[in-house]
């Protein structure tokens, strides 16, 4: 029997109104005790003075390019960038080659997660090779264990489509995860457009790309009754939106990437491809707008968007680099300097926007820190400094724009499936 | 002679105006030197240019290699008309290559704004960016400036309209920086889909009738409708646009002053200008490129032999 005795943390779980400083007694992946001084000879004893523990995290929005692209990162590489980041469970997107579009596919990434410390939960593609034709086989995908609906990296953009998929999806009680840009005024596309796009001479990507297209959305979604989830909001427009959507009673949710709470389109003038993602970075009105949109609910959750790259296909022209930064890492850090330590979040909402809204978004059980629970943990470190360095990620790659950053705040471990991943 | 503060020239954007002024003030010493019968100077014996040319380009290398060769460098010629990302090898090879091959200086010109940036912070070599995308193409501003001050003595307070593509220009870039720097009026000019996003932030007028823009202007700059960059798409077509925006005698002469008419080239006559205006009086378009020539010579020269 294994046995685990965490001493000395601040417990913190907002779902049982559990603020605490105890120790937990975790004895074979089940949370036997919770209690002052406990004591066990037989347990492996983790001293947590001065940290926190919470429910498990989830990023409900990573690529982890297995099948097809493994030299950018595969599942047991991306599992571990996961678990250093504090994360327990990851739904990983669809766009692999074969992309998840068929039970096969979501069996095969439950095949190589199985027995790892973080969750690997498959999002199914809304549509047939994520060509945006016809409708991917949605109950079978959902049969197989898919927790979500996504073609993410393209957008659905046959309003006929469109509406079939929020019909099959509210029908499986499962989100329709929609990556919102209109094809016509992305095209080419390489940064935000602004004045640092018109000084730069680099491809514009007009906001109106993101906003267009989760307007038009939000009218599909109230005709349908569906159920939608917008990933990576990054614009005021798009927040606007969603904010007003949900006053109207809407099942929308959405979520905003660590970057887009963070940096503006004013690095892009450096033309460095570390900075370059979809949907790009946008301007101090925007950030401001993600983290108030954090603050009031409008947005649910903190997702990574986590997008590998290798550095030769990342450190060429700004132009030709592809979009996406790794986050696995780096999120949690970002979270606690830029949105608690500035007091747009408190501990309790942040555990919400890591955890508990990712989870109830896709249908996953609830966590709660209770004696008989299953053990599912985060361990964080609320006031440490530390600076990000990219050469230690436990990811295959290395295209952050964050290398260098000083952060106050970061995971130091998780418990999950009865495996404690220290990482401090 | 003092010396630039840039180690490099990668745009005017940013560039000081004393920069500016030095390199502007040496372009006649080389126009001098154009004169003789004998046009070599020794200055750049010993060193060695490439001129990395990764977009079709006549004019502007055959002029960056008069300048280069009349300053006795020797001078080695790369062209590759596909990016190389698409030839399989990245420009950082590209560019780890040429380090290899102890290249003092590159004159570079690339179809993505930001490569010729990119290449200076990853090399030791000295570089001038002959064009990237659309963001900047610095010598054909200094060309551009050093031919209108021969013709009115300064920049400052005059009124400067760019007209054309200017969403797709580099060109028009460059200008509007250097002339901004240099106290000049900057204006721009075109239909609403060529100009830029917020581009009158930056202090620029901006005209979208050809009339307004005329009117308002002691020089016009006259862009080649870059058909090749999908500019297709932003105007319905040429014969429109030449009747909207092209430049025609007869649209000056109900002008009550003489304006003095650049182009960059190459010209697509009857498009954006009309013959007789190119090849008239107030067209200093066949100056620009003799000045070309000399203004490369300055430029290669002092970024050539500024001390690290």
């Amino acid at each position: 029997m294994t046995r685990f005795l965490l001493k000395h943390a601040r417990i913190v779980d907002p779902v049982s109104g559990l603020d605490a400083q105890h120790d937990l007694l975790i004895s074979d992946g089940t949370i036997e005790r919770i209690g002052a001084d406990l004591s066990d000879t037989h347990a492996e004893t983790v001293d947590l003075t001065g940290n926190i523990i919470t429910p498990g995290f989830c990023d409900m929005h990573v690529h982890f390019r297995e099948p097809g692209q493994e030299h950018k990162e595969d599942i047991a590489s991306g599992v571990a960038a996961a678990a250093a980041g504090g994360f327990t469970a990851v739904a990983c997107m669809p766009n692999t080659d074969p992309p998840i579009d068929t039970a096969a596919v979501v069996s095969f990434i439950f095949a190589k997660a199985a027995g790892l410390p973080v969750d690997v939960h498959p999002i199914g593609a809304i549509t047939k090779g994520r060509k945006g034709e016809s409708i991917a086989p949605m109950i079978e995908l959902r049969d197989a264990g898919v927790v979500g609906f996504s073609d993410d990296g393209s957008p659905v953009h046959n309003t006929k489509l469109l509406r079939t998929a929020l019909e099959y999806a509210s029908m499986l009680n499962l989100p329709l995860i929609q990556h919102a840009e209109d094809p016509f005024l992305f095209a080419g596309g390489a940064m935000n457009e602004s004045l640092v796009s018109t000084e730069l001479g680099l491809p514009p990507i007009s906001r109106l790309s993101e906003d267009a297209v989760v307007q038009r959305d939000l009218l599909f979604t109230e005709y349908v009754g569906g159920c939608y989830h917008l990933a990576h909001m990054s614009t005021v427009g798009a927040a606007d939106a969603v904010r007003a959507a949900k006053a109207r009673g809407l099942r929308v949710t959405s979520e905003v990437a660590p970057h887009h709470f963070t940096l503006t389109d004013e690095v892009v003038r450096g033309f460095d491809s570390n900075v370059k993602m979809n949907p790009p970075l946008r301007t101090a009105d925007d950030v401001r707008a993600m983290k108030e949109a954090l603050r009031d609910g409008t947005a649910d959750a903190i997702a990574t968007d986590h997008a590998p790259h290798a550095g030769f296909e990342k450190e060429v022209e700004f132009v030709y680099a592809p979009f996406g930064i790794v986050g696995l890492e780096t999120a949690v850090g970002l979270a606690f300097t830029e949105l608690v330590q500035d007091g747009w979040l408190t501990l309790p909402q942040l555990i919400e926007k890591f955890s508990t809204n990712p989870r109830r978004i896709l249908r996953l059980p609830e966590l709660r820190i209770a004696e008989g629970m299953a053990a599912n943990l985060t361990f964080l470190d609320p006031a440490v400094k530390w600076t990000v360095d990219a050469a230690t990620f436990r990811s295959k790659s290395r295209n952050t724009p964050f290398h260098g950053r000083t952060l106050t705040g970061r995971a130091v471990g998780i418990f999950n499936n009865g495996m404690l991943v220290l990482s401090r | 002679m003092s010396s630039l503060s840039i180690p490099h020239l990668l745009g005017l954007h940013g560039v000081p105006r004393s920069d500016l002024e030095l390199i502007l003030d040496s372009t006649d010493t080389f126009l001098e030197i154009l004169d003789r019968p004998i046009k070599k100077v020794p200055t750049l014996q010993g060193v060695t240019v490439v001129n990395l040319f990764f977009e079709n380009s006549t004019r502007t290398r055959i002029s960056f290699e008069l300048a280069e060769r009349r300053l006795s460098a020797d001078v080695v010629n790369f062209s590759a008309s596909t990016s190389s990302v698409k030839k399989g090898e990245t420009l950082l090879d590209t560019a780890r290559n040429i380090e290899a091959m102890k290249v003092d200086i590159v004159v570079m010109r690339h179809a993505a704004a930001g490569s010729v940036k990119f290449l200076s912070e990853r090399c030791t070599s000295r570089f001038l960016n002959a064009g990237d995308g659309a963001h900047e193409h610095p010598t054909q501003a200094l060309l551009d400036m050093v031919s209108i001050r021969q013709k009115t003595g300064t920049l400052e307070g005059l009124n400067v309209c760019i007209v054309g593509d200017i969403a797709h220009s580099r060109v028009a870039r460059s200008n509007i920086y250097g002339l901004l720097t240099m106290g000049a009026n900057v204006g721009v000019c075109g239909p609403a889909s060529m100009i830029p996003y917020r581009l009158e932030e930056l202090g620029v007028r901006v005209f979208t009738t050809i009339e307004a823009a005329l009117d308002w202007s002691d020089v016009i700059n006259v862009l080649r409708i870059q058909l090749e960059r999908d500019a297709g798409a932003d105007f319905p077509s040429l014969r429109e646009y030449h009747n909207a925006y092209g430049v025609t005698r007869r649209r000056l002469d109900t002008l009550s002053k003489d304006l003095i008419i650049l182009h960059p080239g190459p010209i697509n006559r009857g498009v954006e200008i009309e013959s007789e205006v190119a090849d008239g009086p107030s067209s200093v378009i066949l100056p620009q490129v003799t000045n070309g020539v000399a203004i490369r010579m300055a430029v290669l020269y002092l970024i050539g032999t500024r001390a690290e």
